[in-house]
């Protein structure tokens, strides 16, 4: 076993070309934990948390998009400029474990490690997120849709890294909410992101923690694309309901250790319909 | 395979020898260093008491890959103040009876450091949050709470004295 700090791309590609079957190491918050147990007994592992290519972030005015390195922590998410680009990346962030985990864990980890739980996801699935990955073969470009195949398991190939992602800065209303046991240091039982985008008219219903890979809610989406009025900024009540139950229908939650998926539906029904509440503040009542 | 590697540890190198490479900063501070300040329990990242600065951020040692931290500033609760010396946080906890088996107090001592260099007059709720990765199975939280609170309104005092 081996370890190697990289401190730029190359470096840090060629140390996975060297050796594909290398552990990339980034904020440690999920690799330390199964090392730590014994559930994983590391080769060699590559640790990218200092390469300053992953350390930076780019908003382009111009194109209207974030592209976000994928050593940057959800600490730095938190906090403004990336808060005022990405406010539903934002709230993701501050519901992750603790100040500790916060500032050592990684967006880029995060979307690695491809949990249905993982807080920063459905934000970057209502996103439509794009994720940039390297190799000393060259670099390609994955939606995000596509790059989560089954839980944990992703496109990543042998050799390749995670070097960042691209999202869209948009106007309109964007949240993330989630439950759990407790307010902090928690994995979520369910979460959904819901964005609203005024220009493009579309509205986008992302769920975690309630099937293999997070999942849109594409009725849901149709339901508020067409009850939404995107000048006034309202909904009419009833589309509300029908909205929070499509986006229920979506979810394939299983049972487990910590949930039911009886419970797991009703929590996304509630939260979607508390989002879009939220996103159209002039509805008083029973979501509010 | 091990590797020989230098940490820097309260201004400090130290030269680890003899260690597996994939053993977390917690277990070397520990076992490797003879620091012992840092507690080691859940070993998850659940409980905070392992809790050290590295580069000037609040993490748990136990999730950091020791032989990763090569050329990082590490500052454990043996660097806050030396011995017989408190720092106005640890007496802090010390005057308002934050402290009783005392297992959990380095690693709060560790984050309320850095809850105060971050925000200098936290409300209630603000030290909660910042303090919920720490888990304390006896206080019950409040005079943990009332410590922070006191040293944040002393060092308000004393800034106001100076100035």
């Amino acid at each position: 076993m081996s370890v190697t700090v990289a401190y730029t791309l190359d470096d840090a590609l060629a140390s996975l070309s060297a050796d594909p079957s290398a552990i990339v190491l980034a904020g440690g918050t999920d690799l330390m934990v199964a090392v730590n147990s014994g559930h994983r007994r590391a080769g060699s592992i590559v640790c990218v948390k200092r390469v300053s290519e992953l350390r930076s972030w780019r908003h382009d005015p111009d194109a209207g998009t974030l592209r976000i390195g994928a050593a940057m922590t959800y600490s730095e998410l938190m906090e403004d400029p990336l808060a005022s680009f990405a406010p539903a990346l934002a709230q993701a962030a501050r519901t992750v474990g603790s100040p500790q985990i916060r500032n050592a864990a990684t967006i880029g980890g995060n979307i690695g490690t491809a949990s249905p739980a993982g807080d920063g996801l459905p934000v970057l699935s209502a996103l439509e997120a794009v994720v940039h990955l390297a190799s000393t073969s060259g670099r390609r470009d994955v939606a995000f849709a596509d790059f989560a195949i089954a839980p944990k398991r992703t496109v990543l190939q042998p050799g390749e890294l995670i070097t960042g992602v691209t999202i869209p800065v948009l106007s309109g209303f964007q949240g993330y909410s989630k439950v759990g046991v407790r307010n902090a240091m928690v994995i979520a039982t369910a979460s959904a992101c819901l964005v609203v985008d005024p220009v493009g008219r579309s509205v986008r219903l992302a769920l975690g923690s309630v099937g293999p890979v997070i999942l849109r809610a594409p009725e849901a989406e149709a339901i508020a694309s067409a009850a939404i009025d995107f000048e006034a900024n309202t909904i009419a009540p009833d589309a509300i309901r029908a909205f929070g139950d499509a986006a229920g229908a979506a979810a394939r939650p299983i049972d487990d250790h910590r949930s039911s998926a009886a419970y797991r539906r009703r929590a996304v029904e509630v939260l979607a319909r508390r989002l879009i509440t939220r996103a159209c503040p002039s509805i008083t009542g029973e979501f509010s | 395979m091990n590797q020989i590697y230098t940490l820097r540890v309260n201004g400090e190198d130290r030269v680890v020898r003899d260690a597996w490479v994939g053993e977390s900063l917690l277990y070397v501070l520990r076992e490797r260093l003879g620091l012992m300040g840092s507690k080691g329990a859940c070993e998850q990242g659940e409980c905070g008491s392992c809790s050290v600065l590295v580069d000037d951020e609040l993490v748990c040692g136990c999730l950091v890959l020791a032989a990763s931290a090569t050329g990082q500033q590490i500052v454990t609760i043996e660097g806050i103040a030396p011995v017989g010396s408190p720092s106005d946080v640890q007496q802090a906890f010390v005057d308002a009876g934050a402290v009783q088996c005392g297992f959990c107090t380095p690693g709060l001592i560790m984050a309320t450091h850095a809850l105060l260099d971050r925000s200098p007059e936290p409300t209630e709720y603000e030290i909660r949050e910042e303090l919920s990765g720490n888990v304390c199975r006896c206080t019950g939280y409040g005079r943990i709470i009332d410590a922070v609170q006191r040293v944040s309104v002393s060092r308000r005092a004393s800034a106001e004295v100076t100035s």
